[in-house]
């Protein structure tokens, strides 16, 4: 202890011995509460041994104060750092018990994700874009005239047949695919003109394994002085190899209202590798897309002057390319939103 | 169309094998989808080669054979045929195989003697009645070959995907035509031992005319733009010759007898129907001294009974071939039973017309019955070729039933129409296929398919008159589009050439979805892409034609299918269910076309967060899940001036999302078709914006010169961080009933003035210690200047103010700790 009225050596011996002690406690001390009764001895606000040796400078001549103050000041800075330190040991060491189970699951919040067949939109229109391609949108109720006749369908063509095409009313219907974009867009904005058009299509074919009422289709177009025939082919075989890696493409001659030439492509059958099977009935090749070059009646429909502007156009299903690459067997689990599903193939 | 590859040799004798056409006339013609192996049961025979033969110690007919089937083992076989020879080749059925006649080849012993399979005589496959001894096979292929591989006895059948532009490759002669067009060989028809028989020419009437015992008339040259006739009389009906009924069987027709197995026949030959009717039959009591028969529309309510036995009743949309009295067949379609040719035939009147393709799809339609006929009727049948069909079907008949024709045939006709050249630029050809193609070479392409084209002096166009069964060859694009896919698509280069970037930017809308669905794919929510077909009511836009009554109406809102896409995972024991749309919806327009909108939707129900041993019953999504997810949509959507306005109208509606003034959407209560274990659902519908369905210009024009607004950009500007300490304080206050926390705000907010930098409530408390019908909610206000510290007084200053305000005006005080 120190006397009533000390020397400054006395109180500088006592600072350092307080200091020496204080700290061995504090370091000594094995857990938060042997700190705590420690730091209560040494730092507590009522009668703490600092507090103590703080009220003890009052009894110093006046011309010691100034050396004992800072002794003090060391004491205090020492005792609170080694405190602190220690006591983040200890609580660390606390929190660090046994009892925690380190093999227990960890906590997750909910993910969501982008529905397969956007997933694949996504992927494509990601491939197109680099190749300087926008994305355009329609509405999905349209005009016979948008769908059909502007594209080049005869007005006796079956698929102006109530039994295929769901209408409205009177030259309304639900547009049987995205092609009527193209005339929207081509009448809308002046060439040149590079764009896709992804939504959705609509057929008066009821759900089975392979068939929906509603699904999704992709649209592109191209139309600029000098498009050509070479210009689908390379750019086509472009996207597939993006698409589905190093695969061989072919075009086959097709037929569609709205363009002339016009042209199927397939890549090689996913499944078989080309080599012939059963899902590619032996052919080794897998249809992708229809594409061709616009028939110059839709560049006249849409106010396009068809002589000096020529242009390429194709369609394909995301729905299709999403069953092949997820394994679907059924088309239906792209439209059930069962949450199991959508859980199952989140990428 | 099935074409058998026999059948395709006899026409154009081009040496390749059937995967050959098949790749051939799918890259340059129409799609194979399949080659068909026909005789497919015989596909385990192999071919074997006897290598001993000794005869058999217990018996005086039979013999032991080592056999080599090519497996590297000799095989024991015993056989009891008496020409087999050591050192020759058979056809030779392994154990396992079941044989044509259902007699299956096992392992066994013959008087003591092992067998391992068969050798076969051609009986024993079904090859012909042949059964004097084992086939001998004169072919040099290795043993273990298959005897379908080195025999020519299994046909294959090509199933060809032809699409409508191309009715022409609806027959033999018309895939030949490729076949020939593509390999340079040339095309004959072929021989059917028919080349001595001539057929009188036909002589040629408008309307009516008549063909020897019979009146022909055309009541209306829209029904058939060509009709023709012959009566040939003395017939035999009988069987038909094996190799006819090969060749039907080939391509999957049955044979029935040889005067309608010889119209069958040149259907698929030339791609023309032809009819024969029992002419003794036909107006068997005609009150002129002539039958008569007519094409004309059928009368409502008249019926006929068809060849298939079914009775038909017609309309007036049917073309039928009628006599003085009634129908006798539907046009195009199928013949009637009445005038059926059988086996008492004596004299046949044979029909070859050319019937108009929209009035056949109509017929078709009426009668509910589709057939060979029909479908290339519809789809347009050369109208040159009737009296080429007319020869052939005449001199197939004389040639396989006898009998003679006393009159010529009447070909009821008014002409050809006169040929215009398609003048064709050789460099457009250039410009829209991407290389140069010479005139000469244009020239002769197209001539291979059979047009006729002439290159100019300059060699810059070529004339170009296409045959008769190309219709579909109308532009120079049609054309361009021959010459394609003639030169080949796979030999056109695979090079990207330049091109100039696109006059449209992205569509705003597809933007703003895809901010859309990565903000909602964040929040923990999938994205459900359901058809937007609901059972409906009056309010909903109908659908004219839907596939079921439960799908006769388009949605109004986005959240109708998204609870119906609940529903379904509830019952599928799915009780958390956290789905987004971004789709559109339709309500009744001003016309036909319905008000298009495109909305983004979502649907939460039952755990908030994954389960947790720390949290072992997880909280369940509730209203202020709801909430916060619609301001994640009004934040991805990038609005201004957004707030959700309280509803006061009770029920399921809890929030109004209001943009600018007006509602665009809500917050609510889902009801659902839920069983008992099922949490509340949540849901939230925001309008992004209207869908024109309107047309951007008339048919014909642009609006190219119509401004596009460029999509608006509102990104957020930087503001300096703050360089001053903020001083927080907390108000507990006591709302009274009827008071809102958004007035309290309210208040808060103009009192605070501009220092107020953050106001958050924290707590809410109603109990004990707090008067009844009030409610004690906690907020945390956070204030900061600028430029300086604040000082104590100017807080304290702040909160005596803002107390006073909330006392004055909404009679808020603070609680009393």
């Amino acid at each position: 202890m120190l006397s009533d009225t000390p020397t400054l050596e006395e109180y500088l011996a006592y600072a350092a011995d307080l200091t020496a002690r204080g700290a061995a406690a504090f370091t000594a001390a094995a857990d938060e509460d042997a700190l705590e009764t420690a730091r209560i001895q040494f730092l507590g606000d009522k009668r703490g041994e600092l507090l103590l040796l703080q009220r003890a400078l009052g009894a110093l001549p006046a011309d010691s104060r100034r050396d004992a103050g800072r002794a003090f000041n060391d004491a205090k800075t020492r005792l609170t750092t080694t405190h602190d330190e220690r006591q983040l040991t200890v609580r660390h060491a606390t929190t660090r018990a046994p009892h925690l189970d380190l093999t227990m699951p960890a906590r997750h919040r909910w993910q969501g994700a982008k529905h397969p067949v956007t997933v694949v939109i996504d992927e494509i229109v990601g491939i197109f874009r680099e190749l300087g391609f926008t994305v355009a949108l329609g509405p999905e109720s349209e005009s016979e005239w948008y769908n059909f006749g502007a594209l080049n369908f005869p007005p006796d063509h079956p698929a102006l047949d109530m039994h295929d095409t769901l209408y409205l009313g009177e030259g309304a219907l639900l547009r049987t695919h995205t092609s009527p974009v193209q005339v929207r867009t081509l009448q809308r904005y002046a060439p040149p003109i590079r764009i896709l058009a992804p939504g959705t299509a609509f057929r008066r074919d009821p759900f089975d394994a392979s068939h929906a009422p509603a699904f999704a289709q992709i649209e592109g177009l191209a139309v600029d002085e000098g498009i050509s025939f070479v210009d689908l082919k390379a750019t086509l075989t472009h996207f597939a190899q993006r698409f589905f890696g190093k695969t061989r493409t072919r075009f086959r001659p097709s037929h569609f209202p709205f363009t002339e030439p016009s042209a199927e492509m397939d890549v090689e059958c996913r499944l078989c590798g080309g080599a012939g099977c059963s899902a590619c009935k032996g052919t080794g090749w897998m249809e992708i897309l229809g594409s061709g070059l616009v028939h110059p009646s839709v560049l006249e429909a849409a106010g396009v002057d068809s002589e000096r502007y020529t242009g390429w156009a194709f369609g394909m299903g995301p729905a299709r390319i999403a069953m092949l690459r997820y394994d679907l067997p059924d088309i239906r689990l792209l439209y059930d939103s069962d949450m199991r599903f959508l859980q199952q193939v989140a990428e | 169309m099935n074409a058998s590859v026999s059948w395709l040799s006899a026409f154009v004798d081009a040496g390749k094998s059937a995967n050959e056409l098949r790749d051939l006339l799918t890259a340059h013609t129409a799609t194979v989808e399949e080659v068909v192996t026909l005789r497919a049961d015989l596909a385990p025979i192999v071919v074997a080669r006897v290598v001993e033969e000794a005869a058999h110690p217990d018996s005086d007919h039979l013999h032991v054979t080592k056999v080599d089937m090519g497996t590297g083992e000799l095989l024991d076989v015993v056989c009891g045929a008496p020409n087999v020879a050591a050192g020759k080749l058979y056809p030779f059925a392994p154990t396992g195989t079941l044989l044509p006649n259902g007699i299956r080849i096992e392992k066994r012993k013959i008087r003591g003697q092992t067998s391992n399979g068969m050798l076969c005589s051609a009986r024993e496959l079904g090859l012909g009645d042949e059964h004097d001894g084992i086939m001998e096979l004169d072919v040099d292929v290795a043993p273990g070959t298959h005897f379908l591989d080195a025999v020519p006895i299994g046909d294959k059948r090509l199933v060809i995907d032809v699409l409508p532009n191309r009715p022409d490759l609806l027959s033999h002669l018309g895939v030949a035509r490729e076949v020939a067009a593509i390999t340079g060989v040339a095309l004959t028809l072929p021989d059917i031992g028919v080349s001595d028989i001539v057929v009188p020419e036909a002589r040629r009437f408008r309307r009516a005319g008549n063909a020897g015992g019979i009146v022909m008339h055309l009541e209306d040259t829209r029904l058939a733009s060509r009709y023709m006739g012959v009566v040939i009389r003395g017939v035999s009906v009988g069987p038909s010759p094996q190799w006819l009924v090969d060749r039907l069987a080939a391509i999957g027709a049955r044979a029935i007898n040889n005067v309608v197995d010889a119209s069958n026949y040149v259907l698929h030959e030339l791609g023309q129907p032809t009819h024969a009717f029992d002419l003794n039959k036909v107006d068997p009591l005609p009150k002129m001294p002539e039958r008569t028969i007519v094409i004309r529309s059928a009368k409502d309510g008249e019926s006929i009974l068809t060849l298939d036995g079914v009775t038909r009743t017609l309309t007036s949309d049917v073309t039928v071939i009628a006599d003085s009295m009634h129908p006798i067949a539907i046009a195009g379609v199928m013949g009637g039973r009445e005038t059926e040719v059988d086996a008492a035939t004596t004299d046949i009147f044979v029909e070859v017309a050319n019937f108009d393709p929209s009035r056949t799809r109509r017929t078709r339609r009426a009668v509910g019955l589709s057939t060979d006929a029909s479908y290339r009727f519809e789809r347009g049948v050369d109208i040159a070729l009737a009296p080429r069909a007319l020869e052939r079907v005449a001199a197939l008949i004389l040639s396989l039933a006898g009998g003679e024709i006393t009159s010529p045939p009447v070909d009821l006709y008014a002409g050809d129409l006169p040929h215009t050249a398609i003048v064709l630029r050789v460099e457009r050809v250039a410009r829209v296929i991407g290389i140069p193609i010479e005139g000469e070479r244009i020239a002769a392409l197209l001539r291979s398919i059979g047009c006729m084209a002439d290159v100019d002096d300059r060699g810059a166009a070529v004339h170009v008159v296409p045959p008769s069964w190309r219709r579909d060859l109308r532009i120079d694009a049609d054309l361009i589009e021959d010459i394609a896919r003639l030169h080949g698509y796979d030999a056109l280069p695979d090079e990207i050439r330049p091109y100039r970037p696109g006059t449209s930017s992205d569509a705003p809308l597809w933007t703003l979805a895809a901010r859309l669905r990565d903000a909602l794919s964040a929040a923990g929510l999938f994205e459900a892409r359901p058809t937007p077909f609901v059972a409906g009511d009056a309010s909903h836009v109908r659908v004219l034609n839907p596939l079921a009554e439960s799908e006769g109406h388009l949605r109004q809102t986005l959240l109708e299918t998204l609870a119906t896409r609940a529903e379904y995972n509830l019952s599928h024991m799915q009780r958390n269910v956290r789905l987004y749309e971004v789709g559109a919806a339709f309500a009744p327009g001003a016309d036909a076309l319905p008000d298009e909108t495109m909305r983004v939707a979502l649907l939460v129900m039952g755990d908030r967060d994954p389960a947790h041993f720390t949290n072992a019953k997880p909280s369940q999504f509730d209203e202020w899940d709801a909430k916060g997810l619609a301001e994640v949509v009004v934040r991805a959507v990038g609005v201004e001036q957004w707030s959700l306005e309280r509803s006061h109208e009770g029920g399921d509606l809890l929030w109004t999302i209001v943009v600018d003034g007006a509602a665009r959407g809500h917050v609510s209560r889902v009801r659902l078709d839920a069983p008992v274990w099922a949490s509340p659902a949540f849901g939230v519908e925001f309008v992004l914006r209207a869908v024109s369905n309107g047309d951007v210009a008339p048919p014909g024009e642009h609006a190219h010169d119509e401004p596009v607004p460029p999509p608006p950009r509102t990104p957020e500007k930087y503001r300096p961080l703050p360089t001053t300490p903020a001083s927080e304080f907390d108000l507990a206050l006591l709302l009274p009933a009827g008071v809102s926390a958004a007035e309290v705000e309210r208040v808060i907010r103009m009192a605070a003035g501009e220092l107020l930098e953050r106001l958050a409530a924290f707590d809410v408390y109603e109990g004990v210690g707090v008067d009844a019908g009030h409610r004690s909610v906690a907020w945390r206000l956070t204030l900061r200047h600028p430029e300086r510290t604040l000082r104590d007084k100017e807080i304290e200053g702040r909160r005596a103010k803002i107390l006073s305000a909330l006392t004055s005006e909404l009679n808020v005080r603070q609680r009393s700790t």
